[in-house]
């Protein structure tokens, strides 16, 4: 039984809904599986953390589908219920570390505010347990970090330090969005390790929203291609860099910069691929409303 | 001790800014036509009389010399006498400075309150009719000048409906215990609930009046910064955590939002404080604004300068106090 299930999940823009974002995405993501979401800028594979999280722009409403977790459809239940819910087994690790603390706060009471006020802790187990999880993301002296606010931190230590408050709370699922992409690349591959050992130990399912193979193969399990919000394969890993099963996603992998043959040239995915997988996309929406 | 060092460098920048105010108000008052000599005597007086007076006054004297002369008054405390009623500027000014200040302020919290409600209520029901009318009245209020509001208030509430004092400061028959020119704050302190009642029925609408526009201008700025600071990645970030709206608004995203509104506030105060000349005139409001008209209308010198002076004090104090407010909430100016 999967502990994440989304079924045939629809969103468009609110009031035109011929834009479509989301065209009815299926994916499951099994209790402790890493599963990537790759696609191009624009696919749509934000959007779909997003939709979990319950954190889609106000443009954007979900027209149809389930959401299901751990048993639950998320869209059923009332928006508080639902925000309650989220807080207590999910968490999102962020794309751009620089924004996503609140500048006028010091660290220790973001990472204790979620296990404190929704959870309930005790404040004094909530910081021990963020000083526990601060030294277990490497970061030294963690007593003088939880004192210090944003601005005073690099950005390689504020990702690491929203890691460790996603984990915090021992969520089941964790959302992460391109957590890499803001980082310079000597960081990127720490914070990747950081990511793989932390899910290891905790054994938390992760739903890895990034648009590098590169990344996917390294982290992930299982991965689901998308293009214009459509899911076009699902796939294991293994199975994928194997032997990609739609064109696109062979052309997507073809289109990776290989650190083995720094001399080749870069690859665009071709035209007649990406007009093929349109047709597709089309196709599937006449089929969706006949 | 950062604090410390500011606050030590603005008040050196203060004493530069007031006397370079002294200087020009004292200069233009007896450059432009009009004098407190003609105005003291009656028609037909001979030149005689007005030499003798003008010596009295020291106004025979070149301008650089009588500024000399003021100006060492000053540094000893003296700021001279007013011409029309004898009595010293600074007695004057003092007793007078309590009803303004007063008004002002309870202009500023009626202002703060109105705006920061709106833009409240304008953020957490963004995207609906609601926000649209809050617009719309922001607009409104923004477009009338605060007198034309009080002219407004007058016919409305003076006369339409009359709840409020038109005019006034408190009503003349009542026997007034204080010992202080603030009698809304010392009637709180006595707690005579009486007293208090009439003054704020007095004190309301020349308040509300000077409030209405800068409450515009809080809950537009406030909602419009709130509406950028609602997207950015640590709101977001505190949805997914289980936070409700409306804590989301004012712990998370509120202590960042107010900065810039706070800055504006400070210059707005200032301009506000500007207004009670006019608001004061309209309702016969015993405030330092009032007596301002009527220095000006006797071309009382001293008592123009004295009020002037005080005028441009309030204005630096009330800079200083935001510049204050800002480090004192804005942690990245703080360690910086």
């Amino acid at each position: 039984m999967s502990f994440l299930s989304i079924r045939n999940l629809s969103a468009a823009l609110k009031g035109r809904p011929e834009d479509r974002i989301l065209r009815n995405v299926s994916l499951n993501v099994a209790a402790g599986e890493v599963r990537g979401l790759v696609g191009e800028s624009g696919a749509g594979k934000s959007m779909i953390g997003k939709a979990i999280l319950g954190t889609l722009p106000l443009s954007v409403e979900i027209t149809g589908g389930q959401i299901i977790l751990d048993g639950t459809d998320l869209l059923t239940l009332p928006p508080a219920q639902r925000r309650t819910r989220i807080g207590q087994i999910c968490a999102l690790i962020p794309q751009d570390p620089l924004t996503a603390l609140n500048p006028s706060r010091r660290i220790g009471p973001q990472i204790t505010n979620r296990l404190v006020d929704i959870l309930h802790w005790s404040r004094a187990d909530a910081e021990k347990r963020a000083r526990d999880l601060l030294a277990e993301v490497h970061i030294p002296d963690p007593d003088r970090v939880m004192r210090s606010y944003p601005h005073e931190l690099s950005g390689g230590m504020r990702q690491r330090i929203l890691i460790a408050s996603a984990f915090a709370a021992e969520p089941k699922l964790i959302v992460a969005d391109e957590p890499t992409t803001a980082l310079d690349v000597t960081v990127q591959k720490q914070i990747l390790k950081l990511i793989a050992e932390m899910q290891a130990r905790h054994g938390t399912a992760i739903l890895f929203v990034t648009h590098d193979l590169g990344v996917v193969s390294k982290v992930c399990q299982s991965l689901s291609v998308l293009y214009a919000g459509k899911v076009l394969e699902d796939t294991t890993v293994r199975d994928f860099f194997a032997a990609p099963g739609h064109a696109y996603s062979r052309a997507l992998l073809a289109a990776t910069p290989k650190y083995t043959d720094p001399d080749g040239s870069l690859t665009p995915v071709p035209d007649a691929v990406i007009a093929a997988t349109r047709a597709e996309v089309a196709d599937a929406d006449r089929m969706t409303h006949v | 001790m950062q604090l410390l060092r500011t606050f030590l460098l603005r008040l050196a920048t203060t004493a530069v800014t007031l006397f370079g105010v002294a200087v020009i108000v004292f200069f233009v008052i007896r450059v432009v036509p009009g004098n407190p000599i003609a105005m003291m005597l009656p028609p037909g007086a001979t030149e005689a009389d007005v030499a003798q007076l003008t010596a009295l006054y020291g106004l025979d004297k070149s301008i650089p010399q009588q500024f000399l002369i003021w100006g060492a008054g000053v540094l000893q405390g003296d700021f001279g006498a007013s011409i029309t009623s004898r009595q010293p500027v600074l007695d004057l000014v003092l007793g007078r400075l309590p009803a303004t200040l007063e008004l002002s302020v309870m202009a500023l919290v009626i202002a703060v309150a109105l705006g920061g409600f709106m833009a409240l209520t304008g953020t957490r029901l963004r995207g609906s009719k609601t926000e649209a009318a809050i617009d719309v009245g922001n607009g409104v209020a923004l477009s009338v000048p605060d007198f034309l509001w009080g002219l407004v208030l007058i016919l409305l509430f003076g006369v339409l409906v009359p709840v409020f004092h038109i005019s006034g400061r408190v009503t003349p028959s009542l026997e007034l215990p204080f010992s202080t020119n603030f009698y809304l704050f010392e009637s709180v302190l006595r707690l005579r609930f009486d007293l208090w009642a009439d003054i704020v029925g007095h004190m309301f609408m020349p308040a509300l009046a000077l409030a209405i526009p800068l409450a515009a201008i809080i809950g537009q700025l406030l909602k419009q910064s709130l509406k950028e600071t609602m997207n950015l990645d640590y709101v977001t970030l505190a949805r997914t955590k289980g936070y409700g709206e409306n804590h989301v608004i004012l712990s998370e995203a509120l202590p960042n939002a107010i900065l810039p509104t706070l800055t504006l506030v400070g210059v707005q105060f200032t301009f506000l404080i500007g207004g009670t000349v006019i608001i004061e005139r309209l309702f016969s409001y015993e405030g330092l604004g009032n007596m301002a008209i009527d220095a000006v209308i006797n071309r009382d010198l001293p008592l123009i300068q004295g009020i002037v002076i005080l005028f441009a004090v309030i204005f630096t104090a009330v800079n200083l106090a935001v510049d204050l407010c800002y480090a004192a909430l804005n942690p990245r100016l703080r360690h910086a």
